[in-house]
């Protein structure tokens, strides 16, 4: 009763002065919201600069900088980042080209058009770990897999994909899984191209290459920063591929940085390098994010 | 500059004719407006001559050349649509420069071209400007100065007014008109305002459930409408039609009884053998004469009054239950509820067979007037 009637009271104050009430209102939100993500933010930084390996508990308190350090000059470090930029950027690549490419042809009048569009999309809806093990497994695996078998069938020796090329065969992987996304975004902004539209470009004496160039491009340039800008926030944390494939390896040839924080805090027990590694990932998606932001808004102010 | 000729034009979407057999020949520099109901296949028969449509059978021709099988852009012909469908991410400049930069146009003679067409279109201070940033009526401006710098031999328009407000949609008209006597190019036009139609049409294409109803001149079409389709759909507000029978008909005079009991001669000719079928009387709203009369009197309540400023309408109810327009010119002091009498002429009557087919007529309203 009495809450009900400091509710009322707080709202007839809203009304007439400050909205200090309001903020009172919010304030729950508020606070799990910062909790949420504050406190793991908070912590991460303060182990990021504290000796503290769950191996080796003698080594322990203020480390400074040393974990950060001991990181950047790591060269798996600069690996892992490179990697990471190779996944990215193939992957949007990839995606993106590809996307564009199959959405324009989907828009095409052809016979089952129905069924292959949901074929297309349906890699999206496979679990990340599935999809990984079907790969090694089913397709890619060097005795039993559906290329091999091809490959011996016409006589020639099949490749260790994920053994020779690991990087490679992560990214073709992880493409598999975001072509359908970048198809399915792509394929609806295609057809919300106006049909007078490319069929003024028709009469303008336009063929099929100046009209993808010209109208349907530019036509589909916003839902393309779209993609890339979802996508890259996705692709910069890839985890599940990398395990349950490569394992990050051989070596490091297949680890990236989310794989390497991975393999320190609980391959290592190195709590503080994974903690400085954590930092120095939500620095680089910041500033990736601070990009793409810009680059989508330029985009989207037209 | 271009004759087009269309020969037994026929389209076929899935079993069902939409176009069934169109043969029509169109003058270098005429004006060609299609009208009809919605869904005759006015946008698809202009489809057809653009090339955007296949022709299903039949022989179209441009200057006498068979264009069947050509591209659209290989047609010599300009669009401009309804929707504008200006390019979005292009400004004005580079949206008339599209189709000339394909045409591997020099660049100083796009330019040259653009800027001239800019000027007669009133658009030099817009090439910036991208066409979300322009009014309706700039855009269609835009749009059809894209179809102008192409210099095409045929213009086609898909009711290229019906997105703009009645006052731009009047001036847009003029301009058009104005446009199409300088440029002398052959131009299509489809509409569905019968306004449009009369106004700028050199030849008027009654459509109907893809046939020609009837071709000819805006004023022949309004004083000789060859049936009842037609007579309904030119002119505005829509001809009246009373039922009756033939009484007497005679090489001079056809009389008829409408349902009401009165009698009405008509100037129309006929055979004898029509007495006593069953005709429609047909008469236009700005034909019928307020004030009483010895021949073809015709009385009724007033239901409704619209004043138009400079005419008013007239709804008026006759004995038997028919509802009239009258068209008379001003506010005549005539109110809601009054009796009137007022007169049919008997050279301004038109009458229609059970088919709906025009009875011949003797003399044109236009001369007797
Ligand atoms: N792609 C198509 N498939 C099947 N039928 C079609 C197709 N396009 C048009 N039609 C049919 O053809 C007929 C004529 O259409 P059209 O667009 O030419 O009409 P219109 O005279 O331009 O009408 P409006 O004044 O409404 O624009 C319509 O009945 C329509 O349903
Ligand atoms: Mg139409």
């Amino acid at each position: 009763m009495s809450a009900v009637t400091t509710a009322s009271q707080h709202h007839r104050k809203a009304a007439i002065g400050a909205g200090a009430s309001g903020a009172l209102m919010l304030a729950p939100a508020v606070f799990v919201l910062l909790v949420w993500s504050v406190v793991p933010l908070v912590l991460t930084l303060w182990y990021s600069f504290q000796n503290y390996n769950l191996v080796d508990p003698t080594l322990h308190g203020f480390a400074g900088v040393n974990n950060y350090w001991y990181l950047l000059s790591d060269p798996d470090f600069l690996q892992s980042l490179l990697n990471t930029a190779i996944l990215v950027i193939g992957v949007l690549v990839i995606s993106v080209g590809g996307g564009t490419l199959l959405a324009v042809l989907y828009d095409q009048e052809f016979v089952g058009r129905g069924v292959a569009r949901v074929l297309v999309i349906s890699p999206f809806f496979v679990m990340p770990t599935v999809s990984a093990l079907l790969w090694k497994n089913l397709m890619l695996h060097p005795i039993y897999g559906v290329y091999s078998w091809m490959m011996r069938a016409v006589g020639l020796t099949p490749i260790d994909w994920l053994q020779r090329f690991p990087m490679l065969t992560v990214m073709m992987i992880v493409a598999w899984e975001w072509l359908p996304f970048a198809v399915l975004i792509l394929l609806t902004a295609v057809q919300s191209l106006d049909a007078e539209q490319k069929e003024a470009a028709l009469l303008d004496g336009a063929g099929p290459v100046a009209r993808f160039f010209h109208i349907v491009l530019p036509h589909l340039s916003r839902a393309i920063a779209v993609v890339v800008m979802i996508e890259t926030i996705y692709l910069l944390t890839i985890f599940a591929e990398i395990m349950v494939t490569t394992a990050g390896g051989p070596g490091v040839a297949s680890t990236n940085l989310a794989y390497l924080i991975y393999s320190r805090a609980l391959l290592q027990f190195d709590v503080g390098g994974a903690s400085a590694g954590g930092v120095i990932a939500i620095v680089i998606a910041n500033i990736a994010a601070a990009f793409l932001v810009r680059a989508v808004a330029r985009h989207l102010e037209v | 500059m271009a004759t087009v000729e269309l020969k037994n034009i026929r389209k076929t979407y899935t079993s069902e004719e939409i176009i069934k057999g169109v043969d029509l020949s169109i003058e270098s520099k005429e004006f060609v407006v299609f009208v009809g109901p919605s869904g005759c296949g006015k946008s698809t028969l202009l489809r057809m001559i653009a090339g955007l449509e296949d022709i299903s059978s039949g022989d179209l021709l441009i200057d006498g050349r068979r264009v069947n099988d050509l591209a659209p852009a290989e047609r010599g012909l300009a669009m401009v649509f309804q929707s504008y469908a200006l390019y979005p991410h292009m400004n004005v400049y580079q949206n008339m420069e599209f189709g000339l930069k394909l045409a591997k146009t020099p660049e100083a003679e796009r330019r040259e071209k653009i800027l001239a067409v800019a000027q007669t279109l009133q658009l030099e201070n817009y090439l910036k400007h991208k066409p979300g940033q322009l009014s309706g009526g700039q855009r269609q401006r835009v749009a059809i100065g894209r179809a102008i710098v192409r210099n095409p031999k045929v213009f086609l328009f898909d009711e290229p007014l019906s997105n703009l407000d009645a006052s731009l949609r009047g001036q847009m008209r003029v301009e058009l008109a104005t446009l199409h006597r300088r440029l002398g190019a052959t131009t299509i036009y489809v509409t569905h305002d019968q306004i449009e139609a009369m106004t700028m049409a050199d030849k008027i294409v009654v459509l109907q459930k893809g046939i020609v109803e009837q071709v000819g001149s805006p004023l022949e079409l309004y004083d000789h409408p060859r049936n009842l389709f037609v007579a309904k759909f030119i002119g505005s507000p829509p001809m009246n039609f009373l039922p009756g029978t033939v009484i007497a008909a005679s090489e001079e005079q056809v009389r008829v009884r409408l349902a009401s009991g009165q009698e009405i001669a008509v100037a129309a000719g006929s055979a004898q053998d029509l007495v006593g079928a069953g005709v429609t009387l047909g008469v236009r709203p700005e034909h019928i004469r307020l004030g009483d009369s010895v021949e073809n009197r015709g009385s009724g309540q007033v239901e409704l009054v619209e004043y138009l400023g400079s005419a008013a309408h007239l709804h008026v109810r006759m004995q038997d239950g028919a509802l009239l327009v009258i068209q008379t010119e001003g506010g005549v002091g005539v109110h809601a509820d009054d009796a009137v009498t007022f007169s049919f002429p008997a050279e301004r009557c038109h009458l229609f067979n059970s088919e709906g087919v025009a009875l011949h007529r003797r003399s044109s309203g236009r001369m007797a007037a």
